[in-house]
């Protein structure tokens, strides 16, 4: 039998892990040096997310594994990250895209599985990781409508990021199984509520930016089952490359 | 972004103490400037407060005036309260 509550971090685990490798490539090149320790900052909160998940993950499973093992040593069907933290960089426009549509999730996420959750053990990662996404939101919302009512360049490359990932936003709230039963047994959040709270923070911004996006067009999914975009195996490569070609290596 | 004007940073390290001058850094508007201040200068935890300022808001003294703005109170000793006898009783003077 499928073990759904570890499924069921996992899925979270991933999106926080593989967002924080994305944001880990601006290292060194963002566009200002502020914005460059603000992204590697951003990188960081979410790999700490990551680890404190892949922890109770790594005990839930009760296979004697450790974080590591299931950050560096899982193939790409195996991730459950939705196909939204994947996706690449592109310009500084479709980073923020990403991350705002992200962050919106991150935070009601939070704060709904604070709320209701029966599990004292990701209430307590909830909590701590609350603070960490609001502030990541704050700064994903601002740079949104700065670059959205900024110069008729910068509006036109949000615009052509909402065009690229607005069909990605809604697959983190489309119930997977583990998600399903996450909610029925108490320890998971309703997707439903969620979802209202999220989509009136992304469409406050996104009318605010007067941008042309939807939420209520085509959705890919997939990635929670393991189903994922051409990108992933790409950044799995980078990620996992030392410990694949040096099994067991410390530093 | 080369026109994005400098800010001066200021952060309080804790309750009850000043506000205390840590650098600058280049922001477009103060909610930007309060966003970077928190990121370049307190994530190892350094402050509980951050002020902002506009680098081009500060007054800075002239320093070709400087003989005559700071020379005169070199030699001023009696304005230090250093002639009186303390008991040992009084701490933190």
């Amino acid at each position: 039998m499928e073990n759904q509550l570890f499924n069921y971090i996992i899925q979270h685990a991933d999106n926080c892990l593989i967002l924080s490798h994305r944001l880990s490539e601006w290292c060194g090149h963002g566009p200002v040096l502020e914005q460059d320790i603000a992204m590697t900052n951003i990188s960081l909160d979410l790999l700490g997310q990551a680890r404190m998940l892949y922890d109770y993950a790594a005990k839930v499973q009760g296979e004697g594994k450790t974080e590591d093992d299931l950050a560096y040593l899982r193939d790409a069907w195996d991730f459950k990250n939705v196909q939204l933290v994947e996706m690449p960089n592109g310009d500084f426009g479709q980073t923020i895209m990403r991350q705002f549509l992200f962050d919106t999730f991150n935070v009601t996420f939070y704060r709904e599985l604070m709320e209701v959750s029966n599990d004292a053990e990701l209430i307590a990662i909830a909590d701590k990781s609350l603070k960490e996404a609001q502030y990541h939101l704050k700064w994903s919302s601002e740079w949104m409508l700065r670059l959205g009512q900024g110069t008729e360049e910068s509006h036109t490359r949000l615009q052509n990021a909402a065009n690229l990932l607005m069909p990605y936003a809604n697959e983190v709230v489309i119930p997977s199984e583990a998600d399903k039963v996450a909610a029925e047994t108490g320890y998971g959040v309703d997707l439903n509520n969620v979802k209202a709270e999220r989509d009136q923070l992304i469409k406050e911004v996104i009318t605010e930016c007067e941008l042309d996006a939807s939420l209520d067009g085509f959705s890919h999914t997939g990635g929670k089952t393991g189903t994922h975009t051409e990108h992933l195996g790409y950044v799995l490569a980078e990620m996992q490359f030392l410990q694949r070609a040096y099994p067991g290596l410390e530093w | 972004m080369k026109k994005w004007p400098l800010w001066e940073v200021f952060v309080r390290s804790k309750a009850g103490i000043n506000h205390k001058h840590v650098g600058s850094l280049r922001a477009a508007d103060a909610e930007m400037a309060l966003n970077n201040a928190r990121d370049v200068y307190t994530r190892r935890n350094e402050g509980v407060s951050i002020w902002v300022v506009e680098s081009k808001d500060i007054v800075a003294s002239d320093p070709d005036i400087a003989d005559s703005f700071y020379e005169p109170a070199a030699s001023k000793v009696y304005r230090h309260p250093t002639f009186y006898d303390l008991p040992d009783e009084v701490k933190h003077m």
